[in-house]
């Protein structure tokens, strides 16, 4: 579903991200692990399209299309969704509004007709139905007070409504509490489909204890240093990532 | 910045011309000029009088340059004063009207033939110096509201004219309303009676079509006690290379525990991506609640004029009167705006409210002005002021001068400012979502003037929302 080859990304000139081979099948879910400043967000930020990083080398495939040949808003309609790790507010605008504008310029996109409110409600309700949530957000302005347990948990909510192929998870896990870290992973799983798959981003493995992954990668200055199953994460939890720079001949 | 940028493109849509015979004083402006104008409208000697003490009032009077606005200067004797549809519109009928008066009002999206009662809107149409026609009159006659062009109330109702014109406006209130009370030429004139709330929306449409005029009309609407009225007010231009006058002024008098809403949407032509052409917008709009319990509200979305320096102001005379002030103020091109409010306390337990949204793109600048002031008697006196400022790109500017004056002690003041930036994350928080650059630009937009937009009765809110969408279109690219 998604072949990362090769990628090279820079921000403001300095180069993040070092050559990244990456493959991505359908139904997986893959952790991609690492130290601060080791280019797990950055990862994430190219692969949705961020404006700000350039990239300048290398390729990435989703779905047989180039994706970055797409716009933002074009890989969003061909099913790639980033749930941020610092979700952006939009003042005076309802979360609910937010939400069927996103999904209907998706399904236009798409050639199916629009929702209008009373439709999208009832597809929002199935939603939170689904993975057990009140609509207590639904009707306040896009993550405009929110606390940041709130802004997580609004970004899943959103993945839940625009069911992705690919799903773009930015550290999820931080700033949440236990409770909420289950809430979030839980509905992370009941939204896990056979031909969607999910990347997420984290610096530890406690996410991982609840959404558990297929794949292990581990990311040091910009490159994919180890890869491995569940047992890679639980490792690093033990003996942090020090360990693994001599080993992959990183300073 | 990369994705923020250059989006300013769209072209004003209501920039035609309507190819009609005029009849235009030559320009200049002299006694001999105001009386030909008193003339033509057959006016009573009383008016031509007051017209020709305001100009000489005007002549010692000298330009304000305090506002943070620059232009070339105005050659006041380079405007001609008068200009009207040579077929005499006869006021009766909308048979009579020039056809090619009513398509333009069609063009514009303006209802003024009676069969599109759309929403029940009352409309007065102005086409450069004179109105056109007036909707619905027979109808509102009915509850007693008076809704005709000014000129015709002169003619018609001089007893209330005589009353009220100037009552809150005086004719050598500053430079731009003195020059108004000169020469103005039409606009609205709306008297609702006693107990009466008003059944239809009053609606006013200001065209201006001919070339190096000016636009100096007058409206003054009068609402009696315990009566409602809503009032709104729409203008547009064509486009032309050279800048033209519009020297406008409102007054409002509200008696015991009556209501006004007035709300505009401005849309003259702001001139082009150069600054090149464009509406001079000085406007003098002020209200009174003479009555206790009386209750004023502005509302205003500016999107265009090359130069806006207007300040929609209340005086809050009686006892537990509400002043209120909306805006929306967008700049962009090289647009200037300088706008905002006066709130006077004077009577006891007044209150007023003050929320402005400016919205600066392209090369615009925007500022805010505003007065509040509590006078000594004032007791109990309340003021809630906002006044939040959104940047678009990184060549505008917005400012904000709010003045406070508070010779009570007893008065309570609450002020609230903002700036912030549309920015790229933000942006792309919302394509990330699947919504196109203009559609998340608007959606955020929308969102920071949604306090001003709901204040607007619902086809003005759509317009609004629309028009602004337009004018900030391409600002982000």
């Amino acid at each position: 579903m998604l072949e990362i080859k090769d990628l090279h990304a820079t921000v403001e000139g300095r180069e993040i991200l070092r050559g990244i081979d990456l493959t991505v099948r359908a139904g997986d879910v893959h952790a991609v692990m690492g130290p601060n400043g080791s280019g797990k967000s950055t990862l994430v930020q190219v692969l949705a399209g961020h404006p700000a990083y350039q990239v300048t080398q290398g390729s990435v495939a989703y779905l047989g299309e180039d994706l970055l040949d797409l716009d933002p808003e074009a890989r969003a309609r061909a099913g790639v969704f980033l749930a941020f790790q610092y979700p952006v507010a939009v003042r005076g605008i309802t979360n609910a509004y937010f939400l069927r504008s996103a999904v209907n310029a998706i399904r236009t996109s798409r050639g199916l007709e629009e929702y209008d409110p009373i439709d999208f409600l009832d597809v929002l309700q199935q939603k939170l139905r689904t993975i057990g949530w009140d609509d207590s957000l639904m009707n306040r302005p896009v993550n405009e007070g929110f606390s940041g347990g709130e802004k997580k948990r609004n970004e899943i909510l959103q993945m839940a409504v625009l069911e992705p192929r690919l799903a773009l998870l930015d550290e999820t896990d931080s700033g949440l509490d236990i409770d909420a870290l289950k809430t979030v992973a839980e509905a992370v799983n009941k939204l896990r489909r056979p031909d969607s798959a999910t990347l997420l981003v984290t610096h530890y493995q406690r996410l991982l204890n609840y959404i558990v992954p297929d794949h292990v990668h581990v990311l040091l200055d910009g490159r994919i240093v180890r890869s491995g199953g569940r047992e890679l994460a639980l490792e690093l939890e033990a003996r942090g990532y020090d360990w693994i720079r001599p080993e992959a001949g990183v300073a | 910045m990369t994705t923020i940028e250059t989006q300013v493109g769209q072209p004003y849509k209501y920039g035609f011309v309507t190819d009609i015979e005029s009849d235009v004083v030559p320009p200049g402006l002299s006694e001999d000029v105001i009386r030909l104008i008193s003339e033509k409208k057959g006016e009573p000697g009383w008016m031509l009088e007051w017209r020709l003490r305001a100009y000489r009032n005007w002549l010692k009077l000298t330009e304000p340059q305090w506002a943070n606005v620059r232009y070339h200067p105005i050659d006041y004797q380079a405007i001609s004063y008068y200009a009207a549809p040579r077929k005499k519109p006869t006021l009766a009928s909308l048979d009579d009207v020039d056809p090619k008066l009513l398509e333009t009002f069609d063009k514009l999206g303006i209802p003024i033939a009676e069969r599109k009662r759309l929403a029940g809107v009352a409309v007065d149409a102005v086409f450069d110096s004179v109105s056109v026609a007036t909707t619905f009159r027979e109808e509102l006659a009915k509850h007693g509201v008076i809704f005709c062009a000014i000129s015709e109330a002169i003619r018609e109702h001089p007893e209330l004219i005589r009353k009220y014109l100037g009552s809150v406006v005086p004719h050598n209130d500053n430079f731009f309303a003195a020059l108004n009370a000169a020469v103005f030429t039409d606009g609205s004139f709306a008297y609702v009676p006693r107990g009466v709330r008003c059944p239809l929306e009053l609606s006013t449409y200001f065209r201006i079509n001919a070339q190096a005029t000016g636009q100096f009309e007058r409206t003054l609407i009068v609402a009696e006690e315990g009566s409602y009225v809503s009032y709104l007010e729409g203008c547009s231009a064509p486009m032309r290379d050279e800048n033209q006058l519009h020297a406008a002024v409102v007054e409002l008098v509200a008696m015991d525990d009556a209501t006004i809403k007035y709300s505009t949407v401005q849309n003259w032509y702001p001139g082009d991506e150069e600054g090149r052409g464009g509406i001079y917008n000085f406007v003098t709009k002020r209200g009174k609640c003479a009555g206790r319990n009386a209750k004023i509200s502005w509302t205003q979305v500016e999107t265009g004029s090359a130069i806006t320096w207007k300040y929609p102001s209340c005086i809050l005379q009686g006892d537990n009167s509400i002043g209120e002030f909306y805006s929306v103020a967008v700049t962009s091109h090289r647009q200037q705006a300088d706008t905002g409010t006066k709130m006077i306390h004077i009577g006891k337990n007044t209150r007023s409210t003050i929320v402005s949204k400016g919205i600066s793109a392209g090369r615009g600048q925007n500022t805010y002005r505003g007065l509040v002031k509590i006078m000594k008697n004032a007791d109990g006196a309340r003021n809630y002021s906002q006044c939040d400022s959104m940047l678009i790109g990184d060549q505008c500017g917005a400012h904000t001068f709010p003045y406070i004056d508070v010779r009570n002690s007893s008065a309570i003041m609450e002020h609230e400012a903002s700036t912030s930036k549309i920015g790229e994350d933000q942006i792309f928080y919302c394509r990330q979502r699947g919504l196109s650059t203009e559609d998340a630009v608007s959606m955020i937009v929308n969102g920071f003037c949604k306090d001003v937009f709901r204040e607007l009765p619902m086809e003005f809110a759509v317009e609004a929302q629309r028009l602004l969408g337009i004018s900030l279109e391409g600002s982000v690219g």
